[in-house]
């Protein structure tokens, strides 16, 4: 296919771009295969360069010849272009509905963009999982990697490489992989190096309505307990909803069949429900006309913040174990690879100090999301704007950015604990559901390898990691902080992200002003001290070769 | 003897209480908690306190409940109900003292001419001066110079100088309380001024003259514009039912060239109540998100807020943007006026976004056009119904208005909160009496300290490091959508440690700033070494041409007000010491 067929209208003259907050602009609007562009034409600069995939809906209006078309976008700005002519703006918004909502993924972005830098590192090589796997084994010698899954036949959504316990076999993953739903049985997850315990997930067992059973898969999640010692398994959702879940062959883990575990049951929501919270969230962020009750009613009724709230819970309660009560932990929900890897992440950014660095941090999103096999693509084919379009089966939720608002909230709690900065979370929002690099195309490691995304794509982590960029990430109050940070789950502790979802609904001018001034503070004292430290030692220097002036 | 293990109980959480002892001074009640390594207190000043409540025998001891007006809400149990009941009586005797206020009994050890200055800190007459006035078009008159004109105003008022002395008087016989109308704040720029007065005592149909002839002279002074805003801060629906009382608000058909403009913020009783609502929020055990932003909504707290902020803006863009006058009432003018009149210098004017500016302004616009902090604060034993928080809602606002500008502001949080805290405290004479004429009579400035100074001398924890005066005279334009205004954490559940940040930037930043102050001394020091070593500067002429030390601030010791102050009677009533003056 060419993209040319769907471009009826390349270009349209005396086009007017209105966004809040910023100045209205006339310029040309060209349409390219992955881009909308306007351009002033003035000094050479584009006004606005928006990739197709970024667009998550459009409306058209007409005023008389007048077209207008609104852009509503994943990331979830709003802009207005004002199209002279019907047919050029019936023609436009035609075209970009095609091209924001292409079928095939190889016609993606990622697979026509040409990196404009060099790339130093390759960030699919960055963090192979035979590589955390060699940090593991310099602290225990208990788990063993294991190719079990090299094919993609016993899990469709693991990567070919999971650490499991030592002394379980291949034979006794793969029947534990048939008891648990689509084949994901218990994985290392995180080993916690200050009491060896350790968290594993999975998807939920297949007991049934008849309370089936599976000895390998007791034996596997068994061998993760210390002789005489207890785990926890954290269900992360209500028992009502596990108890449903039985006669759809699923369930849950039974006393009588897991003596050693206990079980507890938390209550985060399923994707669809958070799909609909963001819904709302964001037409409640976006409607300016509300009073104050009507907008905090609407703030609640969203449900946003509750979701959020859960999900820290959880994964505070997870941490709790492993740090607190010394006891290993098993986290599932149903499928396990959504309000699962919600909690086993959160869990090891309160946990892992390593979790709080750029590096770590990419590390964690490669392990726990994309390794994990949280389908990317589906979570993230729309936004909140995307209700009611052409997708037939709605699997888009936003799980992942619900896990980025939770970071954001430890990081409001602990601003000096991070390395990075709430810029890293939102350009990871931003490239999760639109982007030039491949990192986030596919569902799983397999569709991944599939698509042979590492060798036709660019690597969102190559680019990551070049100093400037790493440095523009990076938070300037961070120092390193080697301890657990246990966040407050308490609703006043916790706020709406303004970050994200009212950065377009306001001028954010003071609020870069005064990141600006902290950073400008934070440089002059570091150069002042270390033009101190230099002058001292020229001092000592000087009073030992020269005891002669040495009397004061 | 009895062992007296009293337990400080965590307000949210079935956490190990902290055991220790209790003592109750003249001005404060201090837990010593013994059960630790390190001696932590927990001071509360009796003024502070709002309530004390008893509630039934648990299997621990005999609860009682404190809430503070600073919103500090500890819960003790006591092991002996006699004990209990004695701290219960002494605390109710204590923290409601009649006439006699711990600003009485305070002494810093500091000499008396320096307390005597200290009430020269700020003058909020040198304001005007600073405003550009007298001038052509306004002058000060001493025509209330024996609070005969109006009892509550102080002695110095701006009006129009076309403004006769006849039409003055007239017009403020016909105001409320003879809250005449007086200048606010006179912004030079437009020649635009606020102006603030009570309600008139129009009834259905009566009218006035002179109060015509004032308002015009008041639009009048301002060449820039043909007309004026009269702003009627309350609802329409309240202010119409004072007609029947013969009060109410200015028939426009009566009064030349005005706008007339309702801005509906609620009175002193629905503030109180929402309070009330609010605290009841911050107070529940583990609630669920649903519950806290239901209960926030259903308060109201933020609506009024919401509302007042609103009526800043309006008078602001209407001063700065209209370049018009504005004239400004609710009901008493003591309050919403109070608000509304502060909110709107701070938007115009950057020196009240100073730490100075601030506390001129609270000078000005509150203590001594009559704000009655003594009833709204609840000082003395008085009526209840007299309460309300609209002091705290003014520092809400400039708190939002700080979120919103991080560096437009030179003060910080914690300037807020430690001004809330002293207009509680009754620790300093400013905010005892609810006029200027009462504080005379009180003899406030012989007896007791300012505060000004006080917090003059701390200011280097109270800087906002991000603040840059280079924003100038810009006139600031909040958004005051409803999801730009949020709870204020820092203040309603300040003492609730856990809920706060656990680290916090502010801290951080002003512990750079301190650094950067050591460590551009040291550079300069090291520099002079290093000239002197290479011959360049001669040895004791560095010595001599020394800045004299006081160009560099010294470090400010971080250290509890309380911590701070010596008090006039030593004698501290232990009440429940036995154990713990053994453990300490």
């Amino acid at each position: 296919m060419e993209f040319a067929e769907l471009i009826k209208t390349p270009r349209v003259d005396g086009v007017v771009l209105r966004r809040p907050f910023q100045p209205t602009v006339e310029g040309t609007l060209c349409l390219t295969g992955h881009h909308l562009i306007l351009s002033s034409r003035q000094d050479n600069t584009e006004e606005l360069w928006l990739l197709h995939a970024n667009i998550d809906c459009i409306e058209k209006r007409f005023v008389g010849t007048l077209g207008t078309i609104i852009v509503k976008c994943k990331d979830l700005r709003v802009i207005q272009l004002d199209i002279p002519g019907m047919e050029e703006c019936l023609n436009i918004a035609s075209s970009i509905e095609a091209l924001s909502t292409l079928d095939s993924v190889s016609l993606m972005y990622p697979f026509f963009y040409r990196p404009m830098f060099e790339v130093i590192e390759d960030g699919w090589n960055s963090f192979l999982p035979e590589d955390s796997f060699k940090d593991l084994e310099s602290m225990t010698d208990e788990w063993r990697l294991s190719d079990v899954n090299q094919d993609y036949c016993v899990c469709a959504s693991y990567p070919p490489l999971v650490a499991v316990p030592k002394d379980v076999d291949d034979d006794t993953l793969r029947k534990a992989a048939a008891f648990r739903h689509a084949g994901r049985f218990p994985v290392l997850s995180y080993y916690h190096k200050k009491n060896g315990m350790v968290m594993m997930r999975s998807g939920q067992p297949l007991t049934g309505t008849n309370g089936r059973r599976c000895k390998e898969d007791e034996k596997l999640i068994n061998a993760t307990l210390r002789a005489g010692k207890r785990g926890y398994i954290i269900d992360t959702r209500t028992i009502a909803v596990a108890q449903q879940a039985k006669a759809r062959g699923g369930g849950f883990e039974s006393e009588a069949n897991y003596p050693q575990w206990r079980r507890i049951h938390k209550a985060i929501e399923r994707s669809s429900v958070l799909q609909e919270s963001l819904i709302k969230l964001v037409e409640a962020c976006n409607d300016q006309s509300h009073n104050m009750d009507r907008w905090l009613s609407k703030l609640e009724a969203s449900n946003w913040q509750t979701h959020v709230k859960e999900i820290l819970t959880t994964a505070c309660l997870a941490a709790q174990c492993i740090d607190r009560e010394g006891a290993s932990v098993l986290v599932h929900g149903t499928e396990g690879t959504d309000s699962t890897l919600q909690v086993t992440s959160l869990a090891q950014i309160i946990l892992d100090p390593t979790c709080r660095t750029i590096r770590g941090f990419q590390a964690l999103v490669e392990r726990e999301w994309l390794q994990a096999g949280h389908p990317f693509q589906q979570r993230c084919v729309q936004s909140a704007y995307g209700n009611g379009s052409s997708v037939k089966v709605r699997c888009e939720a936003p799980v992942f950015l619900l896990f980025l608002d939770c970071v954001w909230q430890i990081l409001r709690q602990f601003p000096c604990s991070f390395q990075f900065s709430e810029h890293f979370l939102v350009l990871l929002f931003e490239h999760a559901y639109a982007s030039q690099f491949g990192t986030f195309l596919g569902n799983s490691a397999a569709e991944r390898a599939k698509l042979k995304l590492s060798q036709k794509t660019v690597s969102l982590w190559s680019w990551v990691n070049r100093p400037q960029e790493a440095q523009r990430l990076s938070n300037p109050l961070y120092e390193a902080n080697s301890l657990v940070i246990w966040p407050s789950v308490a609703p006043q502790s916790l706020l709406l992200w303004e970050g994200v979802f009212l950065r377009w609904n306001r001028s954010s001018r003071c609020l870069d002003e005064a990141y600006e001034e902290m950073v400008h503070i934070i440089e002059y004292n570091k150069e002042l001290q270390n033009k101190v430290n230099s002058l001292r030692r020229q001092l000592a220097e000087l009073e030992t070769d020269d005891p002669l002036q040495h009397t004061e | 003897v009895l062992h007296m293990q009293v337990q400080l109980l965590d307000r949210y959480t079935a956490k190990k209480p902290a055991i220790g002892t209790l003592y109750l001074t003249a001005t404060h009640l201090i837990f010593v908690e013994t059960s630790c390594n390190t001696r932590k207190e927990t001071w509360i000043i009796h003024h502070h306190i709002a309530t004390v409540e008893k509630l039934p025998l648990t299997g621990t001891g005999y609860p009682l409940n404190i809430s503070c007006k600073n919103f500090h809400v500890v819960h003790f149990v006591i092991p002996s109900e006699r004990y209990c009941q004695d701290v219960y009586h002494s605390l109710l005797r204590l923290s409601q003292p009649g006439n006699y206020l711990f600003a009485f009994l305070y002494n810093p050890k500091q000499d008396e001419d320096d307390r005597r200055n200290g009430w020269g800190f700020i003058d909020s007459a040198m304001d005007f001066k600073r405003m550009g006035l007298p001038n052509e078009f306004w002058e000060l008159t001493d025509l209330n110079k024996n609070y005969e004109l109006c009892s509550t105003y102080h002695s110095e008022l701006g009006i129009p100088k076309t403004a006769r002395k006849d039409t003055v008087l007239g017009s403020a016989k016909f105001r409320s309380r003879g809250r005449l109308p007086t200048l606010s704040y006179y912004h030079k720029e437009s020649n635009g001024a606020i102006c603030r007065c009570s309600q008139p005592l129009s009834g259905i149909s009566a009218r006035c003259l002179e109060d015509e002839e004032m308002l015009q002279a008041i639009s009048r002074a301002n060449p820039n514009s043909t007309f004026m805003y009269v702003v009627d801060t309350r609802p329409k629906l309240n202010a119409m039912a004072n007609r029947a009382a013969g009060k109410g608000y200015e028939n426009a058909d009566n009064y030349s060239n005005i706008r007339f403009q309702f801005v509906g913020i609620e009175n002193i009783h629905v503030m109180r109540n929402s309070l009330q609502k609010l605290l009841e929020v911050c107070a529940m055990k583990s609630p669920t998100m649903s519950d806290y932003l239901t209960g926030l909504e259903n308060s109201g707290w933020l609506r009024h807020i919401k509302a007042v902020m609103d009526a800043g803006v309006f008078l602001a863009k209407a001063v700065a943007d209209e370049k018009a006058s504005v004239l400004v009432h609710c009901s008493d003018g003591w309050d919403r006026t109070a608000q509304v009149c502060s909110l709107a210098s701070i938007l115009l004017d950057n020196f009240y976004r100073t730490i100075k500016g601030l506390m001129v302004l609270i000078e000005k616009e509150w203590i001594s056009m009559g704000h009655k902090f003594t009833q709204r604060c609840g000082h003395v034993d008085g009526d209840p119904k007299e309460v309300s928080p609209v002091f705290t809602q003014f520092l809400e606002c400039v708190w939002n208005l700080m979120e919103q500008y991080p560096c437009g502001f030179e003060y910080n949080e914690k300037y807020l909160l430690e001004i809330h805290n002293h207009v509680y405290s009754c620790q300093f004479g400013n905010f005892i009496g609810n006029c200027q004429r009462e504080r005379e009579e009180m003899r406030l400035k012989e007896k007791t300290f300012s505060v000004w100074p006080f917090l003059w001398e701390n200011r280097q924890q109270y800087i906002n490091p991000l603040y840059k005066c280079s924003l100038g005279r810009e006139v600031l334009r909040p958004s005051t959508l409803p999801l730009n205004f949020k709870f204020w954490c820092g203040m309603y559940n300040h003492f609730d440690k856990g809920m706060q940040p656990k680290q916090s930037i502010l801290d951080h930043l002003l512990t750079i700033i301190q650094k950067r102050v050591e460590g551009e001394k040291k550079m300069t020091d090291f520099q002079r070494k290093l000239a002197v070593m290479d011959g360049v500067l001669a040895d004791e002429c560095t010595l001599k041409s020394r800045p004299p030390e006081q160009t560099l601030m010294p470090p400010v010791s971080v250290a509890h007000t309380s911590k701070n102050m010596q008090i006039k009677e030593e004698t501290i009533i232990q009440l429940a010491p036995t154990a713990g003056s053994k453990q300490i």
